[in-house]
């Protein structure tokens, strides 16, 4: 249980390419930020396999690699990276303070979230109990072990799409579920799917449960239009079905929208309270890209530099009314 | 994030020296079956590494790339990784499937290994 009482210029909350691109900004601006990675560091492009679309890496570069690439350049302007996970914050007032689950305290004058968005699961009957026994949201990690064996992916966006395609490496059939007609994912990847003989599609329909005893067995569907059901017999159940924002952590402190997207003013990062900042797939909704992310990750350090650099300003200048001292920038 | 040689550190086990190296062994043994093409293993291995020296002597932690294992993983239904398992006298008694913190890693490990944590 320790309490660190230094009181630091800026703390970072998630290490996907926001928040590794908000330290590494803010690194260099010398603010040594505190950042806490968590221990699912590197957020949701470890469990990518290639990344076609990050410009600057013409041949492609895999998730993991990239992320590791973005922390390593973190590290070199001396941004203080830690593995802890978050548990609790305290953003009100002119010093906020950060509760790790170990038990340790941090203090800083500005905090920039970064959280990301966690993958969404079906919540069907079946699913929770096998996952990691057949479900998996993970086809990087998990696909090898569906060797030769029929399979499902669930959902009908880019991820869907790619997990799919990289899943014919190993199954002898994957079977793309999706409970619309249309397709959200970009052409290119719908495209690729439908290319491979590998991959087949049910469209319109639902699952309804996931079944099996100690491993998958089926899934149960339900077709949307005909309402008949039936049973897609496959061994692994892939999800990808798109992501929830992590903000579970700042509800009820700052502003979030009916979904749980941390809300900013305008063309911003400022959040809806002073001095806390937003960035990432916990704040968009309509891009939720490695290079979008790593944008208003850069955004979040800038509009945290100026605040500091504002407060400090003013509080030589007026030195009674330091504290709480609303910013022109802030709504 | 280099690991030391030293005592305390997470050994490698394989299909061969399974049964040596972790079902004969008298301390518990805590096994990470990873592979290098697994993102979310990457961030385990650290919280790991930290927790084989921390507990040294109570506990060993090991590490099996399924890839080149693929036998022991079968034989132990892993099709997710990472998945941790704790073995105590030659017995898996705790699954942890999927990256988690090392307090949680720790408050589900003291339940079988009271003597970590």
């Amino acid at each position: 249980m320790t309490s660190d009482t230094t009181v630091h210029e800026v703390i970072v909350i998630g290490s996907g390419p926001a928040g590794y691109t908000a330290a590494l900004y803010a690194a260099r601006a010398q603010l040594t930020p505190v950042v806490f990675e968590g221990t699912s560091f590197g957020g949701a492009l470890m469990t990518t396999t290639e990344v076609e679309n990050y410009p600057g890496f013409r041949d492609g570069i895999t998730g993991p690699e990239l992320m590791d690439q973005m922390r390593e350049q973190a590290l070199r302007f001396g941004a203080d990276l830690r593995m802890e996970d978050v548990d609790a914050v305290s953003l009100d007032g002119p010093v906020k303070s950060v509760a790790t689950a170990d038990g340790q305290t941090v203090q800083a004058r500005a905090v920039i979230l970064a959280m990301g968005a966690a993958a969404r699961y079906l919540g069907v009957p079946g699913e929770q109990e096998l996952l990691g026994r057949g479900v998996s949201s993970c086809a990087t990690c998990d696909g090898f072990f569906f060797r030769d064996q029929d399979i499902a992916v669930i959902g009908g966006g880019d991820s869907a799409m790619e997990e799919a395609t990289f899943l014919t490496k190993f199954a002898r059939s994957v079977t793309v579920v999706h409970r619309r007609e249309e397709f959200r994912a970009s052409k290119i990847m719908l495209n690729r799917a439908r290319g491979n003989d590998k991959i087949r599609f049910i469209t319109n329909s639902v699952v309804l449960a996931v079944e099996g005893d100690t491993t998958v067995t089926g899934l149960r569907l339900r077709d949307t239009t005909s309402g008949q059901e039936s049973t897609l017999a496959v061994t692994g159940v892939f999800v990808a079905i798109g992501h929830d924002p992590r903000s579970d952590l700042v509800r009820g402190a700052v502003d979030l929208d009916p979904d749980g997207y941390v809300l900013v003013d305008g063309n911003t990062t400022y959040t809806s309270l002073d001095g806390v900042f937003a960035a990432g797939d916990l704040v968009d909704r309509t891009y939720r890209q490695a290079v979008t992310a790593a944008g208003t990750g850069c955004a979040a350090a800038i509009d945290a530099e100026r605040w500091l650099a504002d407060r400090e300003d003013s509080a030589h200048d007026t030195p009674t009314k330091a504290a709480g001292t609303p910013t022109a920038a802030a709504l | 994030m280099t690991t030391s040689e030293s005592a305390g550190a997470p050994v490698e086990v394989s299909d061969a020296s399974f049964e040596s190296d972790v079902l004969a062994s008298k301390t518990p043994v805590l096994v990470d079956f990873w592979a290098t093409w697994c993102g979310p293993c990457k961030m385990v291995a650290p919280v790991l590494a930290e927790i084989a020296a921390e507990a040294a002597g109570q506990l060993t932690v090991a590490k099996l790339d399924v890839d080149a294992n693929p036998e022991t993983a079968r034989n132990f239904q892993v099709v997710s990784i990472p998945t941790l398992i704790l073995f105590k006298d030659g017995e898996p008694v705790k699954r942890i499937i999927g990256a988690k913190g090392k307090a949680a890693l720790l408050r589900e490990l003291s339940e079988a290994v009271p003597e970590v944590g």
